[in-house]
């Protein structure tokens, strides 16, 4: 028998995706012209209008929810590259190889969790643009939660490359779970002041959870005890990781 | 074990469409095996299931050894496999496809420059090694994934329509490669083909028709079974030159819609006499010693087209998203 952890599948799985990433410049332009956009052109347009919560402007209030949005685009992106892999072929080399399933699913989670990194470190950079200076100390705990919130990610991603077979329905996919994911995380707006049956949606939403645990380390404030945001972090990260390897292990291709 | 390959009553079903039907057969030892049929003859679905990709519905197999169903990581281990579609990262170069593959099959570090160099040697693509895949011809594509099927020495080489949809020239060079690597490392080389001309280089054919092997034998043997030589005839009217023939020879005569066709024991002799005796004005005659095609018309009364493809393609594709769907 095999064992299920299988460090040179991971690790190749892994280093073609960054290879690529680096290599296809377009990608890497495209996904960091989104954030930029929303933060510079939504944040600014709407910080006259929007009062101050909390003793920040609307632009350093939306910045957790730029980087939350940059690691849920990213790594989602990610992992359903899966399905062009199928489309091209190149998903049959992998999985006629000796190697289990889980390490592909593992590397993959692996890749996504450092390109949101790589893009997230990025956005980091233009804090000091928007005035939002964010503690050293807390930079660390900001990376693990990223990473954390990144794998958990990419482990939906998977999810939906393993039961999608065209790629048709990636639009839809990203139109109704992805984007309204985003919006209902608390990113956009303060959820302290909704009404209650956008309250619900909101708290049941994983990512919710993520984006305020980031918004406690880069604004000092939060909606949630940040141990509780914390816990209900790892614990979606538990499920979409166990999740993605069940799908993807059982598909026949 | 001389064996490379066993199966057993190897079966498998698509919905109650019987894609392969108990079909048994082995494979020698450094042996070059060919299966030949048409598109949807259940080719493919032999090789998904040798290799591992599918699983059969019932029978069994071993491939250098091991079974298939319960071994399948052992299987892996030992076989090399040439997709009938495209399996390269085209973003990569053609080293970069063989040292990713190198990786996951845990080629020894100090020797996989070694093993890329060798492979990218053989197939002839060392000046190209640092290419992108992106940039390469369908036969240089081709050449690399054989080159890479190799890389981990497997001891079976699987190879589905190796030389599908590439031109006449680039074929002939694809098979120089694999009767070159049968001399000089002798794999066992397991391949489907529809080409009749390629199945000619096989030490061994199966006729696989309908999920059904319908004849197993030497490609000299198989040709044997059509007895002597064909006439092909062409006539002012082949109707009545058929009833004619029939009555004097006592032969079988086939209607074709190109003229009539049969098979006598000595063809050289056997026209002159039946250019002088025939009734009807004769407007062309040729005469031939059986191919495979030949055998393969007699076997299973159709002939192996690409026209055919159209429609079974469709159904295979269709065929294959539905198992992928269903799991």
């Amino acid at each position: 028998m095999m064992s299920v952890i299988d460090l040179s599948c991971i690790k190749m799985v892994w280093l073609r995706d960054i290879l690529r990433y680096f290599r296809e410049r377009s990608q890497l332009y495209g996904s960091l012209a989104r954030p930029v956009l929303w933060l510079f052109v939504l944040g600014m347009g709407l910080r006259g209008s929007y009062g101050r919560v909390q003793d920040v402007d609307y632009t350093q209030f939306i910045f957790p929810g730029i980087l939350a949005m940059t690691a849920i685009f990213t790594s989602v992106q990610s992992a359903v590259s899966i399905i062009w892999d199928r489309e091209f072929g190149f998903l049959k080399e992998i999985l006629v190889a000796p190697v289990p399933r889980t390490s592909i699913a593992v590397g993959k989670g692996l890749a996504g969790t450092t390109l949101s990194l790589i893009q997230g470190m990025i956005i980091l950079m233009l804090a000091p643009l928007v005035n939002v200076s964010i503690p050293w100390l807390n930079i660390l705990p900001l990376i693990g939660v990223i990473a954390l919130l990144s794998f958990s990610l990419t482990g939906i991603g998977i999810v939906i490359a393993a039961r999608m077979t065209s790629f048709q329905g990636f639009g839809t996919i990203m139109n109704f779970i992805i984007m309204p994911m985003w919006f209902l995380s608390g990113a956009l707006f303060p959820f302290d002041r909704l009404p209650g049956w956008l309250t619900v949606l909101v708290r049941v939403n994983p990512l919710t959870y993520g984006v305020d645990l980031i918004r406690k380390l880069v604004l000092g404030f939060s909606y949630q005890p940040p141990l509780l945001d914390l816990l209900f972090l790892v614990g979606f990260s538990v499920i979409t990781t166990a999740a993605a390897v069940f799908f993807f292990s059982r598909g026949e291709y | 074990m001389n064996l490379s390959i066993e199966v057993d009553e190897l079966h498998r079903e698509f919905r109650g469409f019987t894609a392969v039907d108990h079909i048994s057969f082995s494979v020698d030892r450094g042996e070059l095996f060919g299966f030949l049929g048409p598109n949807g003859a259940g080719k493919t679905t032999t090789v998904r299931m040798l290799s591992t990709l599918s699983r059969p519905t019932s029978g069994s197999a071993r491939v250098a050894g091991f079974d298939v169903v319960h071994q399948h990581d052992m299987v892996r281990k030992s076989i090399g496999i040439i997709f009938q579609d495209p399996s390269l990262d085209d973003r990569l170069t053609a080293r970069e496809n063989l040292r990713f593959h190198a990786m996951i099959y845990k080629v020894p570090r100090k020797e996989v420059g070694q093993r890329i160099d060798r492979a990218l040697e053989w197939m002839q693509l060392s000046d190209r090694a640092d290419h992108l895949v992106r940039t390469f011809s369908g036969g240089m594509k081709r050449r690399l994934e054989i080159g890479r099927g190799l890389l981990h020495s497997p001891g079976v080489l699987f190879l589905d329509e190796p030389t599908l949809g590439l031109d006449p020239q680039t074929r002939a060079r694809i098979w120089e490669r694999l009767l070159d690597l049968r001399k000089t490392i002798g794999t066992t080389l397991f391949l489907t083909t529809h080409y009749m001309d390629e199945a000619e280089n096989c030490d061994r054919i199966a006729i696989i028709d309908h999920g059904r092997i319908v004849a197993l034998d030497t490609p000299a043997r198989l040709k044997g079974r059509v007895q002597g030589d064909l006439v092909r005839l062409s006539t002012a009217d082949d109707v009545s030159a058929a009833d004619e023939i029939r009555g004097k020879y006592d032969i079988e005569v086939l209607e074709e819609s190109s003229g009539l066709r049969l098979e006598v024991d000595d063809g050289a002799a056997f026209v002159p006499g039946l250019l002088r005796g025939l009734s009807v004005p004769v407007l062309s005659v040729s005469v031939r010693q059986p191919t495979l095609e030949d055998v393969f018309l007699r076997l299973t009364g159709r002939e192996i087209r690409d026209e055919e493809a159209g429609e079974k393609d469709r159904l295979r594709s269709r065929i294959r998203r539905m198992g992928r769907a269903g799991r």
